[in-house]
Order: C-alpha cells, then sequence, then structure tokens
C-alpha cells in the first residue's frame, strides 16, 4: 500500500467482511454504471520524494528572483525566523475551526490576541478573527454598510482605491445590486467638494477611501467623518496594516469600519497569497460585523477561557438571511501577524515603519535628482510613491528586470516605488544609477 | 495535547523596554514622518524578547489539537493527513519572493504549476477549466453562482434568480445564494436522505423559467451517493438552469466518479480537505472553481491574483506524490472506513438510513435515548479519551446528528480504538451519566459559559482590562 494508506491486506478483507461487500468497487454499488469512472486518470505517475522536490527545484528555477521596489498592495517586508518555525507548530497547522473549546485553546487564544491587537494598531473599538484577504474584507465592509444602514444601497469609493481593490468591489456589487460611484481625486486626494455634493445626493450607506491611497499619498480625512455621519452613512478606511504603526489611525479619523490587508505585517508575497485581511470597527457595530469573532468567557471549573462568540450573526445559523457567506477565517494567517506583532512589538513594528519611510524618501530624492523623474503629485506619501519618467518608461522598467530589480509597478503611465525596511542603501543606489543611466 | 492549561496572553508577559526584534540601522539620513501624518498614541502592542515569545506560542499549541495529535473525525471536513513534503515544497524561496505583480516572463516556475495544477484538477473532475481566484470553499460557492449569474446575464436571461438547495444542505449554499443577489428554493429530502424527485419535478414544473442552478453535493452532506444525479441533471438542464457541483464532499469520489460525467457544470473543489492540504485552525484554504467548456468566460473577479498560491502549491505537492495509480484509492478507502465504523457502531448508535455510506455517515444521537445523553455530552466525553468530536448538531434533518468522517490515512487499530470508545461511552450514559454529561474532565478546560460570552462580548485585550477595572 502506498505510505498515506495504512490498510494491508489484512486489514481490507477483515473491513470488507464487517460491511459486507466482497471488494472495494463493491462499495460504489449503488452508483449507476454509467456514471462511474473507470480507468487511469491522465496524471503523471506516482513520483518518489526526491522526484517531487526534483519537479519542484525545477518550477523555481523558472522564475526571476528580482530585488523588490513593488507594492501596489503587496510589500516585501521582512520575516522574524521564529514566524515560519512557530507556523509549523501542528497542533495549530493541523488543527480546524476551533468549534471544540475544550481542546481548541490555542486557537482561540491567539485569534483573541490577534483581535486585541488589530484593534490597537487600527485605533478600533474591536476586531473580527480576520478575512481572507485585504480586497475581500473591503468587499465585506460595503455590503457590511449596505446591511448596517435603513434603505440606503450606494456606496461612495475614492478613485485613491487601488484599481485591484476596486475591481472586486465591482464584482461584489455588481450580484448585490449595490450602486458605486467614484468619488474623483484632486490634485491626487480625494476630492472633499465630491464627496459632500455626492453624500448630499442622498442614499449612501457607505463611504471607502484608502489610506496610503494608490498613489502612495497620505491623505488628510479632516472631516469626512463628520460629513458622513450627517448623511447617516458608515466612513470606511482601507489601510496598509504596517503603515498604521506610525499614521494616525481609522480610530482618530473616527471611522466606523476599518478593513485591509495584514501582508505587509511581514506575510511573504507568494505570489499573491495566502496574506489575511482585517476587519475592525465601532462597538455599535459589532452585530453587524462579518465573519468569525472570539470572546472572552469562564468554563465549568472558573478558569478564563475563549470562545467562538455571536454566532448568531453567521452563515450556518442564518442561512439565506446571512449578510455574507464568510464560513472560515484566514485564522494560520492571523497567527503569522500576531507573532510578528508580539515579537516586533511597540517599538519594532514603528522603527520598521520609519525605515520604511526612510528609505522611500531617500530613493525619491535620488531619482529626482537625475532630472529625469517627477513625482506625479507633489503630495506628502509614507513609503510608497508614484513619478513620471521623462523618456520611455517601459524601456527602463525593462532595464531594471535585466539587472535584477523589479523596478516598481507601471500604473498610470508612471511607476510606482515601494521601499521596505528590507532594502538597503546599496540596492537603492544601484536602482538609482540605472535610473539615471 | 497538555491536559492542563496554559493560560496567558501575550499582552500578560510584556514588559517595558523588552524587545524581540533586530532591523538594519537607519542610514538613510535625516527622513523624519511628519507630525501631522502620525499617530497621536502608539499601538499598545505587547514588548517581549524572542525566548518568551517563542515559548508562550509553543505553549498555547499545547493546548490544542491537530490530525497530527490524534483521530479528527469531523464530519465533512476531511480532516486527512498533510504530508510534510507538501510543506517543504511550498516553503521555496524561489516562489516566497515572488511579487503578483511582477511580469509574467519572471515568473513562468509560478504559472507553469497554476497550469499544471489546473491541468490535473480538469483531469480528476471532468471539467475543463479552472479559475484559483477564491480563497476558501464558501468563497468559491460564491464565485460559481457568480459564474452562473454572469452567464444567464449575458443570455438575457434575466428572470433566472433562483437557485434550488436540498434542506439538508451545508449553510453556505444558502448564504452564498444570498450574497450572490439570488433567491434560495428548498427541495425535500426523502426518508432515505436523497432528494426528492417528485418535489422537484413540482419545483421545475411551477418555477422553471427562473431556476438559476441547482446546488448539490454528491454524496449529500448524510454521505449519502444521489443516485438520480443524471435524471436530476436532466430535469434541471432541461428548464434552463445549471448544475452546481458543492465540492465539500468530493473526496469520496476520488477514483469513483467524476462530477463531469455526472452532469455538473460548475464546481468548487476545497483544496484544503480533498488535496490534503492543511486547515491551519480554521485557514487559510482554497476555493477554485471549475467549469465546463464555454462558461470559462462568465468568471468573475473575485481577488486580484491566483488566489491562494501557498495553497496550491501543496496541493500539487499531494497529486504529484499520489501519481494515477494512488489517487484513486483514495475514494475506496475513505469510503470503507467510514462504512466499517457505521457497522461496527450502528447496534448502540441510532442510524436514521441504513444501508452503504460514501465517506462520511450520520448518527441520530445513542439508540438508547432513556440515559438522557444526548450527541453534545458523546462529543464531549469523546475529547476524554484523545479523539476529536465528530461534527454535531449537523445536518439540520435529525436532533442528535452526529456526523462521523474517518478520511482513507486512518489504520484499522485508530478506527477500532475509536470504536470501543464510542460503545465505552454509550455503556457510561447507562452506567454513570452524569459523568458523560459533564464531561470533559480531562482536557485543558471544562465546558464554556457561551452565554455569557454573547451576552457581554470582550473580544479586546484592551475590553477586558477596561472590565476588571470597573470591578
Amino acid at each position: 500500500m502506498y505510505k498515506y494508506y495504512p490498510q494491508t491486506d489484512a486489514d481490507l478483507q477483515a473491513m470488507l467482511a464487517k460491511v459486507g461487500v466482497k471488494n472495494l468497487d463493491g462499495l460504489y454499488a449503488q452508483i449507476p454504471e454509467s456514471i462511474r469512472f473507470r480507468g487511469d486518470y491522465k496524471l503523471p505517475s506516482e513520483m518518489s520524494e526526491l522526484e517531487v522536490r526534483d519537479t519542484f527545484k525545477k518550477l523555481g528555477e523558472q522564475n526571476e528572483q528580482l530585488t523588490c521596489f513593488a507594492g501596489f498592495g503587496v510589500y516585501d517586508h521582512y520575516t522574524p525566523s521564529v514566524i515560519p518555525s512557530l507556523l509549523q507548530r501542528s497542533e495549530f497547522l493541523t488543527s480546524y475551526t476551533p468549534y471544540q473549546a475544550e481542546i481548541s485553546q490555542g486557537t482561540l487564544h491567539y485569534i483573541f490576541e490577534y483581535q486585541s491587537m488589530m484593534a490597537e494598531l487600527t485605533g478600533m473599538d474591536i476586531a473580527n478573527a480576520s478575512m481572507y484577504d485585504g480586497t475581500t474584507a473591503a468587499a465585506e465592509a460595503m455590503m457590511m454598510s449596505v446591511a448596517a444602514g435603513k434603505k440606503q444601497n450606494k456606496v461612495l469609493v475614492s478613485a485613491g482605491m487601488n484599481p485591484r481593490t476596486r475591481e472586486v468591489l465591482d464584482t461584489y456589487a455588481l450580484h448585490q445590486g449595490i450602486e458605486l460611484v467614484t468619488i474623483p481625486l484632486k490634485d491626487g486626494v480625494t476630492s472633499k467638494q465630491d464627496l459632500e455634493a455626492q453624500l448630499a445626493a442622498g442614499d449612501v450607506a457607505g463611504v471607502m477611501v484608502q489610506q496610503p491611497n494608490v498613489y502612495g499619498i497620505v491623505e488628510d480625512f479632516t472631516g469626512f467623518a463628520d460629513a458622513c455621519h450627517d448623511k447617516k452613512a458608515l466612513f470606511i478606511i482601507d489601510n496598509v496594516a504596517a503603515d498604521l504603526a506610525v499614521l494616525k489611525t481609522p480610530g482618530e479619523w473616527q471611522a466606523d469600519i476599518a478593513v485591509g490587508d495584514g501582508q505587509s505585517l511581514g506575510i511573504p508575497m507568494l505570489f499573491g497569497g495566502p496574506y489575511v485581511g482585517y476587519m475592525c470597527c465601532t462597538e455599535k457595530l459589532i452585530r453587524k460585523m462579518p465573519g468569525r469573532i472570539v470572546g472572552m468567557t469562564k468554563d465549568n471549573r472558573d478558569q478564563r477561557a475563549f470562545v467562538l462568540t455571536l454566532q448568531a450573526r453567521e452563515q450556518h445559523i442564518r442561512r439565506q438571511k446571512a449578510t455574507s457567506n464568510i464560513c472560515s477565517n484566514q485564522s494560520l494567517m492571523a497567527l503569522f501577524v500576531t507573532v510578528y506583532m508580539s515579537l516586533m512589538g511597540k517599538q519594532g513594528v514603528k522603527e520598521a515603519a520609519e525605515l520604511s519611510y526612510a528609505g522611500a524618501h531617500y530613493l525619491c530624492d535620488a531619482l529626482l535628482k537625475t532630472g529625469k523623474f517627477h513625482l506625479t503629485y507633489d503630495k506628502p506619501f509614507f513609503n510608497e510613491f508614484h513619478v513620471k519618467y521623462d523618456d520611455d518608461v517601459d524601456a527602463l522598467y525593462q532595464r531594471f528586470i535585466e539587472a535584477g530589480f523589479l523596478g516598481g509597478v507601471k500604473f498610470d503611465g508612471g511607476l510606482l516605488f515601494a521601499v521596505t525596511e528590507k532594502r538597503s542603501k546599496e540596492e537603492i543606489d544601484n536602482l538609482v544609477k540605472l535610473a539615471a543611466l | 495535547m497538555n491536559n492542563r492549561l496554559y493560560g496567558n496572553l501575550i499582552f500578560e508577559l510584556s514588559k517595558e523596554g523588552r524587545k524581540g526584534y533586530s532591523l538594519p540601522k537607519n542610514n538613510f539620513g535625516r527622513y523624519e514622518v511628519p507630525a501631522s501624518m502620525r499617530r497621536s498614541e502608539d499601538a499598545r502592542l505587547p514588548e517581549c524578547d524572542e525566548l518568551t515569545v517563542v515559548r508562550h506560542y509553543t505553549n498555547l499549541s499545547n493546548n490544542n489539537f491537530g490530525v497530527d495529535t490524534g483521530f479528527y473525525p469531523l464530519g465533512s471536513c476531511t480532516m486527512k493527513y498533510n504530508p510534510k513534503i507538501n510543506e517543504e515544497m511550498a516553503a521555496q524561496p524561489q516562489f516566497q519572493n515572488l511579487h503578483p505583480e511582477q511580469p509574467a516572463k519572471t515568473t513562468q516556475g509560478a504559472l507553469a504549476l497554476v497550469a499544471l495544477l489546473e491541468k490535473s484538477l480538469c483531469e480528476l473532475t471532468g471539467l475543463a477549466h479552472f479559475t484559483f481566484k477564491p480563497y476558501a470553499g464558501a468563497h468559491g460557492e460564491l464565485t460559481g453562482l457568480m459564474t452562473i449569474d454572469n452567464y444567464h446575464r449575458s443570455r438575457g436571461d434575466l428572470a433566472r434568480k433562483k437557485v434550488i438547495v436540498p434542506d439538508s444542505a451545508h449553510g453556505t449554499n444558502p448564504a452564498s445564494a444570498a450574497v450572490c443577489g439570488l433567491e434560495i428554493i428548498e427541495v425535500k429530502s426523502l426518508a432515505d436522505g436523497t432528494v426528492d424527485f417528485d418535489d422537484l419535478q413540482r419545483i421545475c414544473s411551477v418555477s422553471g423559467d427562473s431556476i438559476a442552478a441547482m446546488m448539490m453535493t454528491n454524496p449529500n452532506t448524510l454521505g449519502l451517493f444521489e443516485t438520480r444525479i443524471p435524471e436530476i441533471a436532466k430535469l434541471i438542464h432541461g428548464c434552463g438552469g445549471l448544475m452546481y457541483y458543492d465540492g465539500a464532499n468530493l473526496n469520496p469520489m476520488l477514483g469513483a466518479c467524476r462530477p463531469g460525467d455526472m452532469g455538473f457544470d460548475v464546481m468548487h473543489i476545497n483544496l484544503h480537505k480533498t488535496f490534503s492540504t492543511p486547515h491551519g485552525g480554521g485557514g487559510p484554504g482554497a476555493g477554485p472553481v471549475g467549469v465546463r467548456e464555454g462558461l470559462q468566460e462568465f468568471f468573475p473577479c473575485v481577488s486580484p491574483y491566483h488566489g491562494n498560491f501557498g495553497v496550491m502549491m501543496r496541493a500539487y505537492a499531494y497529486i504529484l506524490s499520489l501519481g494515477r495509480e494512488n489517487i484513486k484509492e483514495v475514494g475506496p478507502l475513505a469510503v470503507l472506513n467510514a462504512n466499517y465504523i457505521k457497522e461496527s457502531l450502528k447496534d448502540v448508535y441510532e442510524l436514521p438510513i441504513d444501508g452503504l455510506c460514501c465517506h462520511e455517515f450520520v448518527f441520530d444521537g445513542l439508540k438508547d435515548k432513556s440515559t438522557g445523553v444526548t450527541t453534545m455530552d458523546v462529543a464531549k466525553r469523546l475529547l476524554d479519551y484523545g479523539y476529536h468530536a465528530p461534527t454535531i448538531y449537523f445536518p439540520l434533518l435529525f436532533h442528535e446528528s452526529l456526523m462521523v468522517e474517518p478520511t482513507e490515512n486512518e489504520s484499522k487499530e485508530t478506527l477500532d480504538g475509536f470504536i470501543a470508545v464510542m460503545r465505552q461511552i454509550a455503556e457510561e450514559a447507562k452506567t454513570d451519566p452524569d459523568k458523560v454529561k459533564s464531561a470533559p474532565h480531562n482536557t485543558p478546560i471544562g465546558r464554556v459559559d457561551d452565554v455569557l460570552a454573547a451576552k457581554h462580548p470582550i473580544v479586546t485585550f484592551r475590553q477586558m482590562k477596561n472590565e476588571r477595572m470597573k470591578e
């Protein structure tokens, strides 16, 4: 038998006898022959571990390893070595949703810590147990604002949202029958005037902005929350998690819901996932929030214990009346960022964010100094910025690739560069040399 | 796992001035984040040294039970073995450092893997194309229904907004339909647990023009194969609807049947069930959606890139390891294990529907109901004996549902051990019912007060501290 199958011939005979069928095929006697699959799947033959390794190695060699100056929602931050090793603890890795609280305190415990840390980072009251990623968390926030409203069916979305997120919002909105209206940018930031005009038009359930926005610009949301609340609309901010170590928080901007991706908290880029979405909100909205929530309680021995709570909100109870179909969370990735925040702690998250800020501004200054670049919008930015290049931007991007650099993301006729604490001065200087050619 | 609770929170281990990180020095010169951008107060994250963090999470893991710890017969979740080689493959640096916006010619290995996995899944399901964007099973359901909705819209067939779902379906099915803006029609089950074909015919004759799809798992949530599936598919197709296959129960079909051959048009696969990727305490999973030829143009954009690529790498490693020879044994062995448990326990546990099951089956509690011992009690007592509990109180068709799914990876000895304990609990229910009703006794914590948690939710450390101050 194969190494994952423990049944010996003698076992098989004894078990088949107990079940009362002659052979394994007899177990499917009830299935009409017309739909039985007979014969072999057209798949490769069984591989030994050595062959599996070799296959993956060959695939891996077809990927080019580039020094990353790209962001656009996914950032090349540093992963402390502790994290992968703890994530491989198989009591975490091979468990499922903590339905049986008595033997799942490990998972429930770290989710409670995760919720606590995300609430701290965003300056919001509470957090759920995590979502799939930032884009779907944004879509859930959009739906939550509509479900929480009276009858409003419109959600205003800043043109400063990443188009990748916007595309996911558009998908969900189409099927939900939600009307999405874009608030344009003025000089690179969300136009407050247009926001107010749209709010005045009525029927608005929620307003969604991104911080820093897709150009990397740190926006000033003064007055946004009041404008929303005057019209009974929820104010939603989509933030890059790591930047919140330093930036003014959604809580300080008086947001009702804070969402975003936690990938920037040390999760490898891994070609797009898995990452972890976060969702935080005010205490008032807790019963409107989608996804799992872990709460504190006591057991019958009077010990502090943690448990999945407020499940009456969830799909398996509400079925078609549910406002979200989310079932699981992104538990292991929530553990990832929880360990990250535990290690980095209060000081470390700030230091990493400040390093990223400094590196990005150093790069920006150096690029501008070449005389071949200018900032698309001359606005304050954090660790990502958008520049226009005076010459052929495609050729420049290609030159970067050939030299082993991922020189930003091509977007809106220019390049969007991101810098994290992983980028050394030497790497930045080398990139600038190429850019100055 | 331990039987004594490790109960600290990382916040309670924090001490000002400790740190658990090392970062390069800032040699970029004076670039200071301006005060106008800054938050007014630091996030109150813990301050711990590295060993404290490592011990804390290691100790927490000891409060947990996983497949690697012991038998985990959680029905409908397919808690099979998660091979270690999968983890090793997914950790390769040549993939870890790929930015998803990198140009395709620099990510040929990753793209080749996506294509190879797609080809494998097509072969195993009898469908023509897959999208890997969905992050989880429920996300896959939503994606599949959106695909169906997009298809009907493209034909101007705008009235098709109803989805037929069996009354035994997973709760996500109706919820996914609702999020997709579709309405549910429930079709009844017969006494034998399968779809009531007469009721389905009635629904189709009344609402045929508004049927977008029928959503089914096959085998269904009772672990029973819907033998009339070809007729059902014909009926639904006849009135213009599409057939959706919920891949939650795909495992027993490997080596036996392909959804495409059964007449399904759209399906999702839970890679974390059938394809051995770890459940991770509730995620990340992956829910790729497959369709028959012609429907791929209606795939919606439900995520930016290739979904949970790391999960896909593990699934592909699993397929390569097993190969065509061993993958066809998955279903038969899973089905044998389930039937063996069922036959060995049906004299003491109530089996509402007799006969061959597939990968799982459902008991309706203990046969002897006079003891007052419930399914909840049996589940909790199992924890005392070192087993994870089966799925309980689902499906909703029975009051005392206890749903057992052993998977193909469990040995006869493991199953015999479980059977012996289940029989012992049935015995205890008669001789010492209080012991069973007050279980568990050997776990880090006892039964929890769910009502307290929900009545007055405390979901963050800060709330916990504020609460203490009030006291």
